[in-house]
């Protein structure tokens, strides 16, 4: 059986451009950049290339990358690096519907004397613009927004929204884990202060971040140690994912009109094909403002984990805003936040997609799902009495 | 992921008796489409009382439709005083265990179930026992206090993986644990050394119990409680708040607060309004 992978928003395969890149630095290349020998420096020379590389990704120089373990990593330090930067400030501000590194960071922090505005968004998913403006004051010391959300694929105006935070003088931070590679990032034409990165959502490894920090943006580490990063992030580098993130922001740079044009064109096919196949069936979010491969689709009277495991049976592997899935017994903040009717939640599928799908994995998905959500719902008590009721 | 087992795998891909009973002598309905799972079970019986088919219908996550698909094959061919004795354990043994965050999908396989046979004797006034703790999920206090007991849990945790309850707000939690202790008869597990106490040692005890334990319980009626004194075994309080004009305010005192400032503390303490 093969797999067909539509999860690309939990993570994405290791471009094998990206593995062949890595393998030396595993093997007979061991050295320590900060070494004083070419064995080792020559390891810095590459680590350089791919600060290079990733900086050149999303607009940046490349003393402004700063490389960590992970996204969450990233926004922590980011967060922490502003507070501590600004001692007397006691505010931050976000949204209800961010990823939870930093809503859980936000829900720590407003136990720990900050006072924290988690700004709302509407059904369709739109960030209420007015609210996060209304809510900034002195005592704001910053404002994190992500760039797009993980679960509805839905854009947050980051560039306005940067400008108005900006003219403020507050820092502000952006979550930018799912939109880098899928859609146009520049730090430049935005004016963000700090932005975050993770290499496993654009085909590098897991375990390795980045954070971009402007120049000129008051700084402290989160992890105390070395010289690396220039003291920015002590502990020694993680060479070859550093080296993997740097091939896979050149891949992510040449690809990004193909997620664009082709994984769109492939993600709204199997969105309208399943929208005209399946009865009772409904789109999470504003369709005209998402990255261009997630669609998080709700099949009523169904529960999303049921619905995984059966297309598991046949390889296809997706997520779900169920609440059985996750372990909790609530749906996702996400779907929550966007006032998705608990009915409809509990039924949601997320598909993401990437440049790796293709089109018969498409027309595979759009003929083995509707024969799915019949057969649950033969079994749901919900959907007969729908039925009878028609 | 979950850990499923083959059997839980086996009864979700291929469930068994799925579907309506027409003229079924039992008909047990729990669970709601908000509520994430929900499932219809119905029974008919022969002449002599004995389950002769069951069938179900069920919205929700795989081990819900595994333990309700396990629960008809199980019924069949029981009379009704031993399907009666069936319970959510026997559910999930069946399925050769289930994942603990899970075990709810058992419990409503229970509640459907005795829905049922409620239903068939004619008692469906009785849906609703005991007063409602968690109310995001609509639990009551009995429902709780009988799955502690038949499964022997001991945390809010595992009342929540039961039953649901407590999984939403939190705001039930202090509630649910008074319901554990109470049903297992069993005390807090907090250290306890109430010989060879210092004076100060004591004091500080006491201190710490009425803020920690007696001080939250009571500002949940309004009420509030001061240390005035501790002399000797007597510890000097006075109430506040609501507490203050209640006419059980006695209750209250002996009953609650030198109760648990004996458990928690020192049984030889008496507790006496300054």
């Amino acid at each position: 059986m093969d797999t067909i992978y539509v999860d690309n928003n939990a993570t994405t395969r290791v471009a094998p451009e990206v593995l062949e890149e890595m393998l030396p630095y595993f093997g007979e290349l061991y050295g320590n950049p900060s070494s004083m020998h070419a064995f080792g420096g020559n390891v810095g020379y590459k680590i350089k290339e791919a600060r290079a590389k990733v900086a050149s990704l999303i607009g940046a120089t490349p003393e402004e990358i700063v490389f960590t373990s992970c996204g969450t990593e990233s926004d922590s330090t980011a967060i922490r690096a502003a507070l501590q930067s600004y001692p007397d400030k006691k505010h931050v501000v976000t949204t209800r519907v961010e990823h939870p590194a930093i809503k859980n960071l936000g829900e720590l922090l407003s136990k720990n004397g900050y006072r924290v505005t988690f700004v709302p968004v509407d059904s369709r998913g739109t960030l209420d613009l007015d609210y996060l403006y209304n809510s900034l004051s002195e005592d704001t010391a910053v404002v994190s927004i992500m760039w797009a959300n993980n679960e509805s694929g839905m854009i947050f105006p980051i560039e306005e929204i940067s400008r108005e935070i900006k003219q403020r003088g507050i820092v502000f931070h952006t979550d930018a884990v799912q939109a880098v590679g899928k859609i146009p990032v520049d730090v430049d034409k935005t004016g963000v202060d700090m932005l975050s990165l993770s290499g496993h959502k654009i085909h590098s490894p897991k375990g390795i971040g980045v954070l971009y920090v402007r120049k000129g943006t008051k700084f402290s580490p989160f992890m105390i140690g070395g010289h690396q990063e220039d003291g920015r992030r002590g502990g020694t580098e993680n060479v070859a994912s550093i080296i993997g993130f740097g091939k896979a922001a050149e891949l992510a740079a040449h690809r990004l009109t193909e997620y664009m044009v082709k994984v769109k064109k492939l993600r709204d096919k199997l969105e309208d094909e399943i929208l005209a196949r399946v009865p009772n069936v409904m789109i999470n979010g504003d369709k005209d403002n998402r990255l261009p491969n997630t669609t998080s689709i709700s099949f009523e009277y169904v529960e999303g984990e049921s619905i995984l495991l059966m297309m598991d049976q046949l390889g296809i592997c997706a997520s779900s805003g169920s609440a059985c899935t996750s372990g909790s017994l609530e749906p996702s903040h996400v779907l929550r936040a966007m006032g998705v009717p608990f009915t409809a939640a509990h039924g949601s599928i997320r598909f993401s997609l990437s440049t790796y799908n293709t089109e018969e994995e498409i027309d595979f998905i759009i003929e083995k799902l509707p024969p799915i959500i019949e057969r649950l719902r033969e079994l749901s008590p919900f959907w007969q009495e729908t039925a009878v009721a028609k | 992921m979950w850990e499923y087992t083959d059997k839980v795998k086996d009864h979700f891909l291929n469930p068994r008796n799925v579907g309506v009973i027409k003229d079924a002598d039992g008909v047990g309905e729990v669970g709601s489409l908000a509520c994430g799972d929900a499932l219809k079970l119905t029974f008919k019986l022969d002449e002599n009382q004995n389950i002769v088919d069951a069938k179900f219908q069920t919205f929700g996550c795989a081990s819900a439709i595994a333990s309700s698909s396990a629960l008809t094959e199980m019924l069949k061919g029981l009379s009704l005083k031993e399907a009666e004795k069936i319970t959510n354990d026997d559910i999930a043994k069946y399925l050769g265990d289930l994942p603990k965050e899970k075990m709810h999908c058992s419990v409503m396989g229970r509640d459907a179930l005795q829905e049922a046979i409620s239903s068939y004797r004619g008692e469906t006034e009785k849906k609703i026992e005991g007063e409602i703790v968690c109310e995001c999920f609509g639990v009551t206090d009995r429902q709780i206090e009988q799955v502690v007991k038949e499964n022997q849990l001991t945390t809010i945790e595992d009342v929540t993986d039961y039953i649901k309850a407590g999984g939403g707000c939190g705001n039930c939690h202090e509630k649910i644990q008074e319901i554990i202790d109470l049903a297992l008869g069993r005390e807090r597990p907090v250290k306890k050394e109430p010989l060879k106490l210092t004076n100060i040692q004591k004091i500080k005890l006491v201190e710490e119990t009425l803020e920690r334990e007696i001080k939250p319980a009571l500002k949940q009626d309004g009420g509030d409680i001061e240390l005035i004194d501790v002399d000797g075994n007597t510890v000097l309080v006075k109430l506040r708040g609501t507490c203050a004009t209640c006419t059980a305010s006695e209750v209250t005192l002996k009953h609650y607060v030198e109760k648990k400032l004996q458990e928690l503390v020192t049984p030889e303490l008496r507790v006496e309004e300054a």
